[in-house]
């Protein structure tokens, strides 16, 4: 199957590739995976007092579409707030890379990892409210 | 022909529908099924019946690739009781299952890159000890206590590792031809 450029120069160079420090409050931890490709993804992001995304990383083992939908993920996470982060869609990430329609899935694969690393650190940060 | 294709796979072979099966028993059944319609059988026999018949060679094929690998097999039981694994949509999996996925397959990138083959076979072996386990739990949840929920989260468990074993099986033979 023929990969797009954007796929090929996210895969062949991938952005925030690396782990984060789980037990920072400041950081949020999200892993999904797909057992119909056996693909794996963690993505964390960390945020700044002022709970703007700052930094973002990600491990994931899969196939090229799923490397490249994870590295595109992090670039655009940085700067957002967790609610404008929450709000990407992987219909966003799949047109940006011209995913084809047997790849959706990578997408929906990083759309679910940001989803969970939001809501790890909004767990996070609510219990430390209640402390 | 008394063969239909209305059947469920375990009854086209004559197996009780359940995960536990005799494996010698499903490739005979399947032989049986393969030679009651095979074309040479239909060669004088009405288009519909040719039709009938290369319709249930067809399925016969389907369901003893279904019923002979233990993951689809699973799968498939659960189809019969209305439960979707839904191993392409639904990406929630319990974290330490996934944190060791990441292990494996970083294990398994550092074996291949260090061309250590040795280490390759010994993750294969835990990948097939880990697949048995599996294997036995499904027997339980599926036979034993019907429950069909737990077992469609250790098929979507089993489904990971079935992709772990493939490709390490793959990075040897690489590594074995290199």
């Amino acid at each position: 199957m023929a990969y797009s450029d954007k796929v090929l120069d996210h895969y062949e160079n991938p952005r925030n590739v690396g782990s984060l420090d789980k037990s920072d409050p400041h950081v949020g931890t999200g892993m999904v995976g797909a057992p119909a490709c056996g693909d794996v993804m963690k993505l964390q992001i960390k945020v700044n007092d002022s709970g703007i995304i700052e930094d973002a990383k990600f491990k994931t083992y899969g196939c090229g579409s799923a490397i490249a939908s994870s590295s595109l993920v992090t670039e655009w996470l940085k700067g957002k707030s967790l609610d404008e982060a929450a709000q990407i869609k992987n219909s966003a990430i799949a047109e940006e890379l011209a995913l084809p329609p047997v790849k959706i899935h990578c997408s929906v694969l990083a759309e679910d990892a940001i989803k969970a690393a939001v809501a790890d650190l909004k767990a996070k940060q609510t219990d430390k409210e209640v402390a | 022909m008394t063969r239909s294709t209305t059947k469920n796979h375990f009854e086209l072979f004559d197996l009780p529908v359940q995960f536990c099966i005799d494996p010698d028993r499903l490739n005979q059944q399947f032989r049986k099924v393969q030679s009651e319609v095979h074309p040479d059988r239909f060669a004088a026999a009405s288009g519909a019946e040719r039709l009938k018949s290369m319709q249930l060679a067809t399925l016969a094929n389907e369901a003893y690739q279904t019923l002979k690998n233990p993951t689809s097999r699973a799968r498939y039981l659960l189809q019969l009781q209305g439960i979707d694994t839904q191993e392409d949509s639904n990406t929630a999996m319990p974290g330490d299952f996934l944190m060791l996925q990441m292990e494996w397959r970083e294990a398994m990138e550092e074996a291949t890159d260090a061309h250590d083959i040795d280490a390759l076979e010994r993750l294969l072996t835990e990948m097939r000890k880990s697949s048995s386990q599996f294997q036995q739990d499904l027997q339980q949840q599926l036979d034993e206590n019907r429950a069909y929920e737990q077992a469609s989260g250790t098929v979507r468990k089993l489904s990971f590792i079935d992709k772990v074993q493939a490709d390490i099986e793959q990075a040897i033979s690489k590594l074995e031809d290199a």
